[in-house]
């Protein structure tokens, strides 16, 4: 079973986070840069499913330069091999942009699953897994807590608001990942020292058969109009309980006309 | 005045409440027209609902198949209705369905998608509250039909009724590319609103303690007629079970109360709940971060504070 995991660099979330001011884009030089870690976990659902059922694992992402980084952190866990979009036409694309990017590198390669996380922690558009299903034409089985391979079926608990559902779907489809999936290896000194030599391929633009007025920030599909700091929210009254703190905060709530 | 196609989220033939509030943001824009998809006669049961939330039309985008399958339905309903109806916008709830069909939908339309909104203007652009609340950012679709998927609780529903015309509409599904649904399983949440939608949340964190504690943050929400949540630290302690997690890896709350009980309010929290309306929090460490987002914080043990406060509410609501 060959599996391409989709993995994304992100600005960590304990580190402070802007925007540019120029055109209301996230400001990548700001913070320091990690692999969504949500995606360690796509990649652990790979390494899990190939080292049961045989197989190689590609991770593939697309980004710049330094997000090099996030690909050999996978390899270090155990991956393969790696794709790397990288083309400066790219910046600024929205989440429909880079679908039709990924879609058409997953073309390029060989593979019975799509693995990618099921939300950036930056984007949180959560909707990219369903639209490279989309672009395609696979089944999408996405959100999942659980995953079991039965022969040529895939069976997966997708969780939802207020539950779960149960899916089964046939092979080859797009998976997604939700937190609760696995808990990601940390790659040993043998992995990392082996990553070092894992083959990584560059595709740019032009060699996914792109147009190069279909990606990138002047052709994204939205646009900020106008992206500001939130006002710091202020903190208001804090009070020591003694003994009384209970009744307080539900005089305040009545006062807010909340109670 | 052009047609805003509304998608139609229910449960066991119940409205959900963000279809009114995007009824209400569809007004804005256009004509309000609902869209329900699923087994036949669903429509009809819900057009006098839908009609008088502000609905002018409510497809009927009904098959067996309809809820069979995954996703694709949803999204095959609405794109041969926006084939014919040509709308100006399609809305869609903040939801885990929600946004996926939204985005399967720009690509097949060839259009743009804005996730998870807080607010929707009559242009049909529309406000983000990104990076937990510390920018706001407005944005819009630049080519064909925007389609917005809208934060739960952001809008406040305020119809004018509208006739509620049943239309039907022919779809076709193609199950070789699409998940089957086997079984749906509604994890209980007992007599109390649903996390995303309710209007009170009170969450417990690891200042609980342990997962036979947790009682006293459900006494509290049932006094304050709210839903329970949890932060991260409690979940993954098992305190309380993974669906009523509130943070960035969970889900996002807006509600007009938020209470904090023992929970410091690491960023990741706070991503999910720092658009409320009004947070008060309860810690006994009074360095906690919670308390630089709280209107009203009160550093002391939650097991004296809240047990107190939900009497007190209990008191106002028999008086």
């Amino acid at each position: 079973m060959d599996i391409v995991v989709l993995v994304k660099q992100v600005p960590d979330t304990y580190s402070e986070r802007k925007l540019r001011e120029a055109d209301g884009i996230l400001d990548r030089d700001a913070a320091d840069a990690i692999i969504d870690e949500i995606d360690s976990r796509g990649v652990e659902t790979a390494l899990q499913l190939t080292e049961a059922n045989g197989g190689e694992v590609t991770v593939l992402t697309m980004g710049p330069d330094r997000a090099t980084e996030v690909l050999r952190k996978a390899l270090a866990m155990g991956a393969h091999k790696a794709v790397h979009i990288n083309d400066d036409a790219l910046a600024g694309s929205c989440a429909v942009q880079t679908s039709a990017a990924l879609a058409a590198a997953l073309r390029t390669l060989k593979f019975d699953l799509v693995i990618a996380g099921n939300e950036s922690t930056d984007g949180r558009t959560a909707s990219v897994p369903a639209m490279l299903a989309e672009r395609l034409g696979l089944p999408q089985v996405t959100f999942a807590r659980s995953i079991e391979v039965d022969g040529s079926t895939l069976k997966v608990e997708r969780v939802v608001d207020g539950g779960y559902t149960e899916l089964t779907s046939p092979i080859p489809a797009v998976l997604s990942v939700t937190e609760k999936i696995n808990e990601p290896r940390y790659p040993n000194f043998k992995g990392i020292m082996a990553a070092k030599s894992k083959p990584v391929t560059t595709l740019t633009v032009a060699d996914l058969g792109l147009a190069a007025d279909e990606v990138g920030l002047a052709n994204a599909r939205t646009t900020v109009i106008e992206a500001a700091p939130r006002p710091p929210r202020a903190a208001g009254t804090k009070v020591a309980d003694e003994g009384e703190a209970g009744s307080k905060v539900a005089e305040f709530l009545a006062a807010s006309r909340l109670i | 005045m052009s047609e805003v196609l509304v998608l139609v989220e229910s449960v066991d033939g119940v409205l959900r409440k963000v279809t009114g509030e995007l009824l209400t943001a569809a007004a804005r824009i256009g004509t309000p027209s609902a869209v329900v998809v699923g087994a036949p006669g669903g429509a009809q049961a819900l057009a006098a609902e839908l009609g008088a939330l502000g609905a002018e039309k409510v497809y009927a985008a009904e098959s067996a198949d309809a809820t069979t399958y995954l996703i694709t339905p949803i999204v095959s309903a609405l794109a041969t209705i926006a084939a014919s109806a040509a709308p100006s916008a399609i809305l869609l709830a903040a939801t885990v369905d929600g946004r996926e069909v939204a985005g399967r939908l720009a690509v097949r339309l060839d259009s743009g998608v804005l996730a998870d909104v807080v607010d929707i203007a009559a242009d049909a652009s529309a406000t983000h509250s990104v990076f937990g609340g510390s920018y706001t950012v407005q944005a819009k679709v630049t080519k064909g039909i925007p389609i917005i998927t809208l934060r739960p609780n952001s809008v406040d529903a305020t119809p004018t009724a509208a006739a509620g015309t049943v239309v039907p509409v022919e779809f076709s599904v193609d199950a070789a590319t699409s998940a089957t649904i086997v079984a749906i399983h509604t994890e209980p949440a007992g007599d109390r609103p649903e996390l995303g939608a309710a209007s009170v949340v009170v969450s417990g964190g690891r200042g609980v303690g342990s997962a036979e504690n947790f009682p006293v943050v459900e006494h509290l929400a049932d006094a304050l007629g709210g839903a329970v949540g949890a932060s991260r630290a409690a979940v993954d302690s098992g305190y309380y079970p993974h669906q009523f997690q509130v943070g960035q890896t969970g889900t996002t709350v807006s509600p007009q109360l938020y209470v904090a009980l023992g929970i410091s309010g690491a960023i990741q929290h706070r991503a999910g709940m720092q658009t409320s309306k009004m947070i008060v929090a309860v810690n006994k460490d009074s360095d906690a971060p919670i308390f630089e987002i709280s209107d009203f914080g009160v550093v002391g043990d939650l097991f004296k504070v809240a047990p107190q406060l939900t009497d007190a509410v209990n008191a106002r609501k028999g008086s």
